[in-house]
């Protein structure tokens, strides 16, 4: 390692401790880190794809997840590698900003870093090689631009939706019954979409989970779902046109936050403050029931007396419901959310048509639904299936496909699925790199090359011939210059993915492109490792 | 270059057919450790827990008996977990369904071996359990409009359940038991207000069912052991001492005497609550909540029947099944839903006394009182008519009913072997092999009760060619014979929902080809 001397001939100590720090330079490092991503990209490859396998992921606790999920496996995995690690904040990235496609985003930028290592033999310099994937980068995405299709969906006609919905659903276990869920989920962002301004807000639509029953009985309610029951057993199980009441305090005495303390030294102080208390109680329930509640929602508990005195009052309760299911229920049903019992007013209630307690199996397992809400702006998704895994990917799937259908809310273009996209932007990418003077043009076709990677990896996994298949479909492609020819991945016999109804989103796919290769430059600009060894 | 580290130490990673083989190997040792469990002449497990007192239990039941196991194998883990839900959901099938994933994994590890993909194998056997289903639903058998019919459906699907439990030497009684208290029910399917009280002593026969209720519980000393045409209040309320709840609120005094005083106020506090309490007009109180004894006293004092610590199970029902509410405060006497009970009286069951409430208002809920040898046999009862009450009251929801003793399977099994011959294609090798696991239920069966399967088995496929047959496998007779006449029949929702979540977990395993094992949990205090 390198030492610095003084003019006296004594080291300068510039990295403390050297001995016990292992240390890649150069070449090898950006070999060694080149080799990292890619194993991690190997691991996702085979999830890609209609036909895509699942991978079993066991906890550190013991707990298991089956996911095809890209984002989901590699969070879970226990990645130690730094550059493992890049990838998973990589898929994560795609995850939030996107939602869909996070296997294939790992997938790309693996490829992207063989083919650099390809180039880096050659002895071509990494920045080099990374301005060239940028440029190449930009035409991909200006290409995308260019085949993309806008797609005319309103409010009544969900049908364009709901099959780009399929397309992200149908690579998951849930792809039995992908028709029922893309529709559930397209609804359900209908529903809560904001079609002028073309946003819409995920966090209104909560996704809950109950084991038993089958995946087809899945479905999508028009209001809220609350893992609770009523705090009193004898209280009514359904409320027909309740008034809400949704409180943040507890049914108990107010607790000064300042420290106090109340002394009590004669008979007559003991039997006031008994009274005083006795009248809180009162007091209470009497605001709740004076502004017109027929229902109270709270976030704390109650103590016995005040849940015997609401049951009395005849004003049902229920006790402990989370904060954000508090806000969600504040939202459906126009409500305000209600710190303290005197500023309760009539026009803070929320309104539903219908809350009802409903019971599950054999056990004594209850669920609160509060629908016909005055707002209909918040749903729930209500998902059944065989056990808790189904139920846990079940999830996953849905908010994939909700995202899908949000992006395409945002902005309605679409480009063709099954590896159309990859490769048609490749012969764009492949085409333009012949213009390119110097030893970019090298890096651009590797680019090109990079991007057959993902239609290759469904071919592979669709148990096609990768190579042939791919081949003939490019070939297809030039020759007939229609970019909607992909991977015929189901074996319908057609590889038109307009006939198919295979989209995927314009954002989506751009943004694949975009970050697979930020980080592959990231990556490639790194010359020196300096890690801890362990002892 | 290769890459030294990607994971954390101890983490593990399985590719590809190893990963595959792993789980199915787990798959099939926990379906195989179930296995002798299923049917009539199924074995018992005895599990010792490793807790401290490695206390015993012995069970046919497979959902306890998977619960209780430490598995580290990921692909049993699915297994045990529908295991769970099935247990959760129906009540009944546990075992079946883990068998029947476990057959079905079996069959896929064949046809893996022999190069045929995952994928392809998962839409064989989608298509096929879709069409043992319809299979199924073509055959079943409603008779929800014949009183008299349902009723003898009940009575011979609560038989059916029964007899693969140990209560099997006196189905026939337990079944009338099962069958009377979910009646009683009036078709809501809260299993809450059966109440099960097991006391040890006597012999199973000597099992009853109580259409009042039962509190396992003494009366307070001084007061009366019996009352007639009884108000009861039931409460949840703290009659120890009454705590001020407002924060921060404590005693201070300067001198004894006000230490005293401050002690009368207390009493007088309880007094009044208790005042308060007789001013409902009552004769009996039940509190949810220990009773001190100077309350207890003062009940005693004004002849009420004061029973305290009745846990919250008891409460709720008490108050479900006498028609009273759950009070918490005493202000408004008039206002207050009180309970009645024709008669209330202590009774002895074996050495124990116990209060019964009889003559309630409302006949929903009842008690089943079990007697038994030793305390496993009354808890493997207890799990026995648990089952057997899930299914009835399923059953009452959703009254489609089926032949049992292996006719569903060989009904499902012949459709699906049709399609097979009529679909093209790779997937016909799986909807084969899905027909070959279904008849693995009947072998299996038919293995349990030590009959020659390959035998029966054969006989039950020839009957069953013919249309319409009632064929299924007579364990008693260890012959093939017709269930309708010997009265085996089982729920129509019990059979679909082993279909489903057998086929949904085999194919869930079946997609898995990387399984990635996170390094375990450091636990520090082993260290």
């Amino acid at each position: 390692m390198a030492l610095a001397f003084d003019e006296y001939g004594r080291p300068f100590i510039i990295l403390r401790e050297q001995e016990s720090k292992s240390r890649l330079r150069g070449i090898d490092a950006q070999k060694a880190n080149i080799s990292a991503g890619v194993a991690v990209s190997r691991i996702l490859r085979t999830s890609l794809g209609p036909k895509g396998m699942d991978k079993m992921l066991q906890s550190p606790d013991g707990d298991i997840t089956i996911t095809n999920d890209g984002a989901t496996i590699l969070e879970q995995m226990d990645v130690d590698n730094q550059i493992g690690k890049l990838m998973v904040e990589l898929s994560r990235s795609q995850d939030y900003e996107i939602g869909d496609g996070t296997t294939g985003v790992v997938v790309l930028a693996g490829a992207l870093l063989e083919q650099a290592e390809k180039l880096l033999e050659r002895g071509i310099h990494p920045i080099r090689v990374a301005e060239g994937f940028e440029i190449s980068s930009k035409m991909a995405v200006d290409h995308l631009e260019k085949i993309s299709h806008k797609f005319d969906f309103s409010a009544t006609n969900i049908e364009p939706l709901v099959q780009t919905c399929m397309t992200t659903l149908s690579s998951k276990i849930v792809n039995r019954c992908k028709r029922s869920l893309a529709e559930i989920a397209v609804k359900g962002v209908m529903a809560v979409a904001d079609l002028e301004r073309k946003d819409v807000n995920l966090d209104l639509i909560k996704v809950e989970g109950k084991v038993g029953g089958k995946l087809e009985d899945t479905e999508l309610v028009y209001g809220i779902i609350v893992d609770k029951d009523m705090s009193h057993p004898q209280m009514p199980k359904q409320i027909e046109d309740a008034k809400i009441a949704i409180l943040t305090c507890p049914f108990e005495p107010p607790k000064p936050k300042t420290k106090h303390k109340v002394d009590i030294d004669t008979v007559e102080k003991f039997q006031t403050l008994r009274k005083q208390e006795q009248q809180y109680f009162d007091d209470m329930v009497q605001q709740c029931k004076d502004v017109g509640a027929t229902l109270v929602i709270c976030q704390w508990g109650f103590d016995d007396e005040a849940n015997h005195l609401l049951m009395h009052r005849n004003l049902p309760a229920v006790r402990w419901v989370g904060g954000v299911e508090l806000e969600l229920i504040a939202i459906a049903t126009g409500g305000r959310i209600v710190p303290r019992f005197q500023e309760l007013t009539t026009e803070k209630l929320g309104k539903a048509g219908l809350v009802r307690e409903k019971a599950f199996g054999t056990t004594k397992d209850r669920m609160l639904y509060i629908e016909h809400c005055a707002n209909s702006k918040a749903v729930t998704v209500f998902i059944r299936g065989g056990n808790k895994m189904m139920i846990e990917e079940t999830k996953r799937s849905i908010h994939d496909a909700l995202c899908v259908a949000r992006n395409l809310i945002r902005n309605n273009s679409i480009v063709y699925g099954g590896g159309a996209a990859e490769i048609s932007c490749s012969i764009a990418v492949e085409a333009a790199a012949d213009k390119y003077p110097g030893v970019e043009q090298y890096a651009i076709r590797a680019f090109a090359d990079a991007l057959d990677s993902v239609p290759m990896a469904l071919a592979e996994n669709s148990g096609l011939q990768p190579i042939e298949t791919v081949s003939a479909v490019k070939a297809q492609q030039i020759k007939e210059n229609n970019h909607c020819c992909g991977i015929d991945c189901n074996d319908t016999g057609t590889n038109d993915m307009r006939e198919q109804n295979v989209f995927e989103t314009l954002i989506g796919k751009q943004q694949q492109i975009l970050l697979a290769t930020q980080v592959v430059k990231m990556i490639l600009k790194i010359d020196d490792v300096i890690s801890p060894t362990e002892y | 270059m290769a890459v030294e580290k990607l994971f954390k130490d101890e983490a593990t990673e399985e590719k590809g057919e190893r990963a595959r083989m792993a789980s199915f190997v787990g798959a099939m040792a926990i379906a195989d450790l179930v296995k002798t469990t299923l049917g009539p002449k199924g074995m018992d497990k005895i599990l010792q827990s490793t807790g401290r007192g490695h206390s015993v239990t012995v069970t046919n039941d497979g959902a306890t008996i998977l619960k209780s196991l430490h598995i580290d194998n990921p692909a049993a883990k699915v297994l045990i977990d529908i295991s769970k839900v099935q247990d959760d959901e129906v009540g009944d099938g546990t075992t079946s369904v883990v068998v029947l994933a476990g057959e079905l994994l079996r069959e896929a590890e064949k046809l893996v071996g022999s190069k045929i993909h995952p994928m392809t194998i998962i839409s064989g056997f989608r298509m096929a359990a879709d069409c043992a289903r319809k299979a199924l639903l073509d055959r079943v058998n409603d008779n929800k409009d014949d009183a008299e019919k349902f009723r003898l459906d009940l009575m011979r699907i609560a038989k059916t359940t029964l007899s693969s439990k140990i209560l099997s030497q006196d189905k026939e009684h337990f079944a009338k038991l099962a069958v009377d208290a979910v009646m009683r029910l009036k078709g809501s399917t809260n299993l809450e207000s059966i109440q099960i009280i097991k006391k040890a002593g006597g012999s199973l026969k000597d099992s009853f069912l109580d259409e009042g209720f039962i509190l396992d519980k003494k009366i307070g000393l001084g007061q009366p052991k019996r009352i007639e045409n009884a108000n009861i209040l039931v409460a949840n309320t703290a009659m120890d001492t009454d705590k001020v709840k407002i924060y921060g609120a404590r005693v201070r005094v300067d001198s004894m005497a006000k230490v005293a005083q401050i002690e009368g106020a207390e009493k007088e506090k309880m007094r009044e609550k208790v005042q308060k309490i007789i001013g409902h007009g009552i004769n009996c109180f039940v509190n949810r909540q220990l009773i001190y004894n100077f309350p207890e006293e003062l009940f005693a004092d004004a002849g009420i029947l004061a029973i305290e610590h009745a846990d919250f199970e008891g409460i709720e029902r008490l108050a479900l099944v006498t028609g009273g509410e759950i009070a918490s405060t005493f202000d408004n006497p008039e206002s207050v839903k009180l309970g009645h009970c024709k008669l209330i009286e202590e009774i002895m069951i074996g050495e124990d006394k116990l209060i019964h409430f009889s003559g309630v208002e409302m006949g929903q809920a009842c008690t089943i009182v079990l007697r038994g040898a030793s305390f496993h046999v009354l808890d493997e009862a207890e799990r026995s008519l648990h089952d057997a009450l899930c299914v009835l009251s399923q059953t009452v929801n959703d009254s489609r009913v089926l032949l049992g003793g292996g006719w569903p399977e060989m009904v499902m099994a012949k459709a699906v072997d049709e399609l097979a011959r009529k679909t093209p294609g790779k997937k016909s090798h799986a909807i084969e092999a899905f027909s070959r696991a279904l008849i693995a239920i009947p072998t299996t069966i038919a293995d349990n009760a030590g009959l020659d399967s390959a035998e029966l088995v054969a006989q039950l496929r020839a009957e069953h060619h013919k249309e319409d047959s009632n064929a299924g496998i007579d364990v008693i007779t260890g012959t093939v014979g017709d269930m309708s006449e010997l009265g085996i029949s089982e729920a129509f929702k019990v059979k679909q929902a082993v279909l489903l979540s057998a086929t949904e977990a085999a194919e869930m395993i079946l997609r898995v080809d990387e399984i990635i094992t996170c390094a375990p949990r450091r636990r520090e205090d082993r260290m």
